[in-house]
Formats: C-alpha cells, sequence, structure tokens
C-alpha cells in the first residue's frame, strides 16, 4: 500500500512538473522532412511531438536537441518514418538533450544508423521498429538503436531488423536495461560495449550472426566494461551469415554464436535459453587484434556461466580451426567454450590480473590459449564445469523512478 | 509604401557609400533576442540587401584552412559590439564577448573560374554569442538576392556551376537544420565557434587599403587584445599552399574538415579518432586504429590509416565516398573534394610505415 501511494505521489509530481506541456502533432502530406524536423525544433521541455499514423519519407537525418521531450508515434507499424530517400546524416534520427522518450514508431531503411543518442542522461526507446526491409546486407545501416556516451539507458520492446552491425547496441554507456526486445537477421542481436552496469532480459536474439555480445575495446574514451547481467533471454537459432564488412569488429563473430564475451569483467550469463546455434551457445574470449593502450585489458575476468537452459548447439563451428576443435571434443563444441588466457599484467603491475571464472553448465571447453587470439598454441580440455567459487553478481540496474515508470 | 520607405531609409543615409538601403548600426537588440529575427536584414548586419557591405564593425576575415562546403565560396565577417574586443587564446576559438556574431555567407558564381561574377546567393549563417551562450540561425536567399529568410528546419537546393576545369556540375546543396549546425559547433555538448582560432587567422587580408595579418590588423583597429607577433603566434597550413609542407598541409586539412567532430570534446568524441592539429598520438589520429561504429563505413578496411597506402586507409575511403553513411563529413558536402582527397591521399602514401 505503501509503495502503491509513493507510486501515485510520483505520477501526480510528474503531472505536475508538466504543467503546460503541449502536444505537437505532425500528420502525414506535404514536406514530411520539415514538418517533423520544425515540430522537433519547437518542441519546449515537457512537450510531446506526436506523428500521427502514416508513412513519412525523409530526405536528411531528423535530429532532436531540447531536453524533457517525448516523440511519440502512433504503433511501430502505424506510424513510419522512411528513410529510403535520406542524402545526408550519419543517422535517421539523432538525439542530443537529456530524458527524451522516443516510443511507438517504426524508422524503415536509414542510410547509416537508426536512432541515436550521444552524450545524453535518461534516454529511452520504447516500443519501436527499426528495419532494413530488404533483409540483411552489408549496405544497411550499422546500429537500429545506439546509445553511446549516455546514462540511464532504456530499451524496452524494441524491435530491430537487418542492421549490419548490432541491432540493439549500447557503446560507451552507463546504467542501462534492454529488455522485452527482439533483435532479428542483424549481425549482432544485441550488443553492450564498453559499458558499465546493464542489465539485458527478457530479449529474443534469434535469425542473427551472433546472438548477444559484451565487448569492449581499447583506444576508446570509456574503456574497462564491467558489471553485465544477461538473463532470462532466449538465444535462439542465430543463422544468419555473418554479412558485416570486414573492419567492423562484429565481421569477427562466428556465425551461429549464441553469447559472446569479449574483454570485460563481472559478467554473468544465467537463466537463457540457449539453441541452436550452430557454432556455439557461450563463447568467452579475449580481444585479439594489436592495440596501442596501455591503460586496456584485453581478457575477460570474473566471468559466470551458470544456469542456462542450454540445448543443441556447436555442430558446426563457423571460426578458423573451429572442425578440428570440435573433432578434438567428440564432434561438438560444448556449451562453454573459453580461450583461457589468465595471464595479462597490465602496464605498471607487478604480476598478472586475478582471472575468476565460474562456469557451471558444462561441460566446458578451456582452449588454453598462450595469449589472446593465439590459436596454434591451443591445448582444448574439456571438463565438465571450470568454477573458481561464487563470483558476487552485479546489483540489479536501477533507473531513475520516473524513467523506470515508462 | 514599401518604395517610399526604401527612399526614405536612402535620404536618411545620404553621404554613406554606396548608396544603401539598410541604414543604422547593427541591430543589437534584434541579434540579442530569444526569437530570431525572420529576415536577415533586420539586423542590419550589411548596408546593402544582398550582404555585399558589411556595416560599422563587422569585419570581413578569411581562414588558412576552411571546411569544404561542396565548392561553395565562403565570406566571413565577425560582429562586435561598440566598446568589446576579442582576447587572444594560443589554443581553440578566440575569446569572443556577448553580442559578437560570427557570420558566414555561402554562395556560388557562376563559374568557379570568375569568382565575383553572376554570383547565386545561397545562405548567410549566423552563429550569436547571446549571454545564455552562441545560438546558431541560418537564412536562405531568394532567387532576386534581395531578401534572406530564416530557415530553422534545413532544406535542400539545386545548385549548378562551372568548375575549375570548366566542366558543368549540379549539387544537391544541404542547408542544415538548426541542431545540425550544432552537430559541428558543439564542444562537450555545447555550441561554439570553430574557425576563428588564432591559428587559422594567421594569414594575410586583402583590406580595402592593403593586404595585412589578420591578427595585426585585428589588434590595431583594437578588435583584439593579447595577441603576440604572428610570428610568435600559431599558425594552421594552408592547405592548398604548395609551399608548405605535406603534413602540415594534411592534418591542416584535416582539422579544419574532421577535427570539429571528430576532437575529445566533440560529437564524434566516441568514436576515438581524433583529427585535431593537437593531437599528436598516432594512434589517436587514425594510425593502426581499428573503426568502432563505422559500419558500412569501414569499406572491408580495417584501418583508419595506413601509413604509405591511402587504398587501405578508412580515412581516404570515407572521403571518397558521397554515400550518406559512408561519406565523412557526415554533413556540409554531397559531392567529393577532389583537391582535398589528393591532398589526404598523398599525406598517407607519403608517411613512413612504422
Amino acid at each position: 500500500m505503501k509503495a502503491l501511494l509513493t507510486a501515485t505521489v510520483a505520477t501526480a509530481a510528474l503531472l505536475a512538473g508538466q504543467a503546460g506541456a503541449k502536444v505537437l502533432t505532425v500528420t502525414p502530406g506535404g514536406d514530411a522532412q520539415e514538418k517533423i524536423q520544425t515540430a522537433l525544433l519547437d518542441a519546449k521541455p515537457g512537450d510531446t511531438v506526436m506523428i500521427a499514423a502514416g508513412r513519412y519519407e525523409l530526405t536528411d537525418g531528423l535530429s532532436l536537441d531540447v531536453a524533457g521531450v517525448t516523440v511519440k508515434g502512433a504503433g511501430p507499424a502505424a506510424t513510419i518514418l522512411s528513410f529510403d530517400g535520406q542524402k545526408s546524416s550519419g543517422e535517421g534520427f539523432l538525439i542530443t538533450s537529456n530524458r527524451v522518450t522516443v516510443r511507438d514508431l517504426g524508422v524503415e531503411n536509414c542510410k547509416g544508423d537508426g536512432i541515436k543518442s550521444k552524450g545524453v542522461d535518461q534516454i529511452t526507446f520504447k516500443n519501436l521498429r527499426v528495419e532494413w526491409t530488404a533483409g540483411p546486407k552489408s549496405t544497411n545501416g550499422a546500429y537500429g538503436v545506439y546509445p553511446v556516451a549516455s546514462t540511464n539507458v532504456l530499451i524496452d520492446q524494441v524491435v530491430v531488423k537487418g542492421a549490419s552491425d548490432a541491432g540493439i547496441y549500447v557503446g560507451q554507456s552507463k546504467n542501462i536495461v534492454v529488455k522485452n526486445s527482439e533483435a532479428q537477421f542483424n549481425v549482432a542481436g544485441i550488443e553492450i560495449e564498453n559499458s558499465m552496469n546493464a542489465d539485458v532480459h527478457d530479449n529474443l536474439a534469434t535469425h542473427n550472426a551472433g546472438g548477444i555480445l559484451v565487448f569492449d575495446l581499447p583506444n576508446l574514451p570509456q574503456m574497462g566494461g564491467h558489471s553485465t547481467r544477461v538473463f532470462h533471454n532466449r538465444v535462439i537459432q542465430n543463422d544468419t551469415q555473418n554479412f558485416a564488412k570486414k573492419g567492423a569488429i562484429v565481421g569477427d563473430v562466428p556465425t551461429g554464436t549464441g553469447v559472446m564475451v569479449m574483454a570485460n569483467r563481472d559478467i554473468h550469463v544465467f537463466d537463457n535459453e540457449i539453441d541452436q546455434n550452430q557454432t556455439a551457445a557461450v563463447m568467452i574470449v579475449s580481444y585479439t587484434q594489436a592495440y596501442d593502450d596501455l591503460t586496456y585489458n584485453p581478457l575477460p575476468r570474473d566471468i559466470a556461466v551458470h544456469d542456462n537452459r542450454i540445448g543443441k548447439n556447436g555442430w558446426a563451428p563457423q571460426f578458423p580451426g573451429g572442425d578440428v576443435i570440435a573433432k578434438a571434443m567428440g564432434g561438438t563444441i560444448p556449451p562453454v567454450v573459453w580461450d583461457g588466457v589468465t595471464n595479462f599484467t597490465p602496464k605498471g603491475m607487478s604480476g598478472p590480473v586475478a582471472v575468476r571464472v565460474h562456469f557451471t553448465d558444462g561441460p566446458v571447453a578451456n582452449l588454453h590459449f598462450s595469449a589472446p587470439g593465439n590459436v596454434f598454441s591451443a591445448k582444448p580440455q574439456v571438463t565438465p564445469t571450470i568454477d573458481d567459487g561464487a563470483i558476487a553478481e552485479p546489483k540489479a540496474v536501477v533507473l531513475p523512478k520516473a524513467q523506470a515508470a515508462l | 509604401m514599401r518604395t517610399l520607405l526604401a527612399a526614405l531609409a536612402a535620404v536618411l543615409c545620404l553621404g554613406a557609400a554606396p548608396a544603401p538601403l539598410i541604414c543604422g548600426p547593427v541591430n543589437q537588440a534584434a541579434l540579442m533576442s530569444a526569437t530570431p529575427a525572420p529576415t536577415l536584414s533586420t539586423y542590419r548586419l550589411f548596408t546593402d540587401e544582398d550582404a555585399v557591405h558589411p556595416n560599422a564593425r563587422v569585419t570581413p576575415y578569411a581562414l588558412n584552412t576552411p571546411l569544404f562546403s561542396d565548392y561553395a565560396e565562403k565570406s566571413r565577417f565577425l560582429y562586435l559590439p561598440p566598446g568589446t574586443h576579442a582576447t587572444y587564446r594560443p589554443t581553440g576559438a578566440l575569446d569572443l564577448p556577448v553580442g559578437a556574431t560570427l557570420v558566414k555567407t555561402f554562395a556560388y558564381p557562376f563559374d568557379l573560374r570568375r569568382p565575383g561574377e553572376k554570383v547565386r546567393l545561397i545562405e548567410t549563417r549566423l552563429l550569436i554569442h547571446r549571454r545564455s551562450g552562441w545560438v546558431a540561425l541560418t537564412y536562405v536567399w531568394n532567387d532576386d538576392r534581395t531578401e534572406a529568410r530564416l530557415k530553422r528546419a534545413g532544406a535542400r537546393l539545386q545548385v549548378s556551376f562551372i568548375d575549375v576545369h570548366g566542366q558543368s556540375r549540379q549539387v544537391d546543396y544541404h542547408v542544415p537544420n538548426q541542431n545540425q549546425c550544432k552537430e559541428c559547433h558543439a564542444l562537450s555538448g555545447r555550441i561554439a565557434p570553430i574557425g576563428v582560432k588564432a591559428r587559422n587567422l594567421n594569414g594575410d587580408f586583402a583590406y580595402p587599403d592593403g593586404r595585412e595579418n589578420q591578427l595585426v590588423h585585428w589588434t590595431r583597429t583594437g578588435l583584439l587584445i593579447g595577441a603576440p607577433t604572428p610570428d610568435k603566434a600559431p599558425r594552421t597550413a594552408v592547405w592548398d599552399d604548395p609551399r608548405e609542407p605535406l603534413a602540415a598541409r594534411a592534418r591542416a586539412y584535416l582539422d579544419g574538415n574532421c577535427g570539429h567532430c571528430h576532437n575529445p570534446r566533440g560529437e564524434a568524441s566516441n568514436t576515438g579518432l581524433f583529427l585535431n592539429l593537437e593531437e599528436a598520438r598516432p594512434v589517436k589520429f587514425g594510425v593502426g586504429k581499428r573503426p568502432v561504429a563505422a559500419g558500412k563505413g569501414s569499406g572491408e578496411l580495417e584501418t583508419d590509416l595506413v601509413p604509405g597506402r591511402p587504398d587501405a586507409s578508412i580515412i581516404a575511403y570515407r572521403m571518397a565516398s558521397t554515400e550518406p553513411g559512408v561519406m565523412m563529413p557526415e554533413l556540409g558536402r554531397s559531392v567529393v573534394h577532389d583537391e582535398g582527397l589528393v591532398l589526404v591521399r598523398d599525406y598517407i602514401a607519403k608517411m613512413q610505415a612504422r
């Protein structure tokens, strides 16, 4: 009861705070670019830009730079922002202001990324469809929804199809929830990169090349990704041939990967259904490329994989030498594959940083690489589990109340 | 009625040359008003209606190495309110007082080989320093060159001209929307001037009374305080002056065309690729650096800049593209800057492999 009262008061306060808020309605017809962009410029904090049902043909990127604005459509199949004729901008819709919600609309065929937020706080993507309608193609845009360098990120009920990099991508951000969403026919379904504190749960990743990725890369303003929980997702039949252009790091993700963790620390993968991924259910690997960044740690450490429902995976691994390794392991790749690199000493430290793992969804293959990516040094060993003991799970991500209530 | 007013204005301004239609000082109140004026002439930044002759306290200037804008000719002016001045800074834009306004007109002569003749005015952009910060506005010209009207949501204009090789060219010219001004002009998320850095102003300008170094001229006329003599001030190379070292010209070009976003506080900070002139760490300006969020922009290449190999360098690949999602810069051009691309490719080709 007390919780209910608090919630009611919070809602009332929220409404009071938006006294005088306007709804700016945009309807189809005429110059869609000018009409929508003008509404996005005219909106004041608290306002809603309502884009009525219909198809809107855009010629350039749209952008929003006013805090506290909601951009709302009549549903992901009803309000369609089409970027088929886009002539410039790196994305369809760019958001550079705080406390923005984009919801209930569809975005199609952006020439670059779909919807991007850069450097903002409290960004919410809700009930959206971002799609490249001609199916997976390397010429499609890179990311579907793309919050970067942002804090308090909520992605809820978002469907992304056809992205040539990651469908749902969160980069260099903090405090992140990705839930109830669906990624299909992308190179990577969902990717959390160089980010801190993320909960990725109750999503479906299917028919991508890789289902869910948690990566940390060097030479970026924010590095040292940590504390991500991937749980209660369905990571099923990721079987689209990797169609990324070379150069993109996801181009290295083998087709048929369920969950992949690269570098990072404190990543927990549990209670997921992982099935029908031909390369492997879960891969835990180091960053293998050369880099020039003394502060970067390329090893995954303090990683837990437990209590997942793991079906048939790993019957035809798509990484170099995978067939040989599979043969050595009796024909299939075990549910959890770890490159086994543990000996990284960061500059200025006297010995290696401790690497602890808790892999209880066995069997587990430890490839015992001597160094990141050193395939030739592999001494694969399969054991029922590899367990350095329980590893404390990161705390649940808590978003600001108003945002969590959306 | 309008004719009568114009005639009256002409009489009141009698004596000023050349017979202007707009008289009185720059309309400071209009510049400072939170509501932008619907037409450019309201501000009285120019004394003629087609924005050729600057009003008092409006000073023309040029940059050693400017941004490429689809071959448009750009004229730049700085307005400083009475009693104010700019203050020298060795790095970054000059410190400009509240009220200062940067003015940039984009135009195409009919034939690029005959600058100043049969010029089509496209747009005039303002960057106004209000108390609350810098504000970006753009005004699009009518075909008669008599009026430029505020355009907040951007526009596309078809422009044709004859290029320096005598070839007829068509450009799908993009007037940016108000937010897109900020995409390039953002520094830590706030709008800021880009061009008016001491190093980029440290060169000669052809003033009506003769050529003079701009820092010297501004100091002599009281527009600027604190500047050292030009030889003691930093200087951006002139990108197309073959007498200057290749690397300095190429880095100046990358600074002017990429560095406004690709710097640690710019819109592209998340890429970790920093092309501003101050960046000295090779990996940060692309040497051996793998792309992060380039997507199809990588063009099947794995490294931003490979010394000795322009064809293997993503920077050159993206400069050579006109496909949205691939081309860089993302905004401000729709055609390839052939001469800029040649310069950067040449620079990469002659870089020593590490």
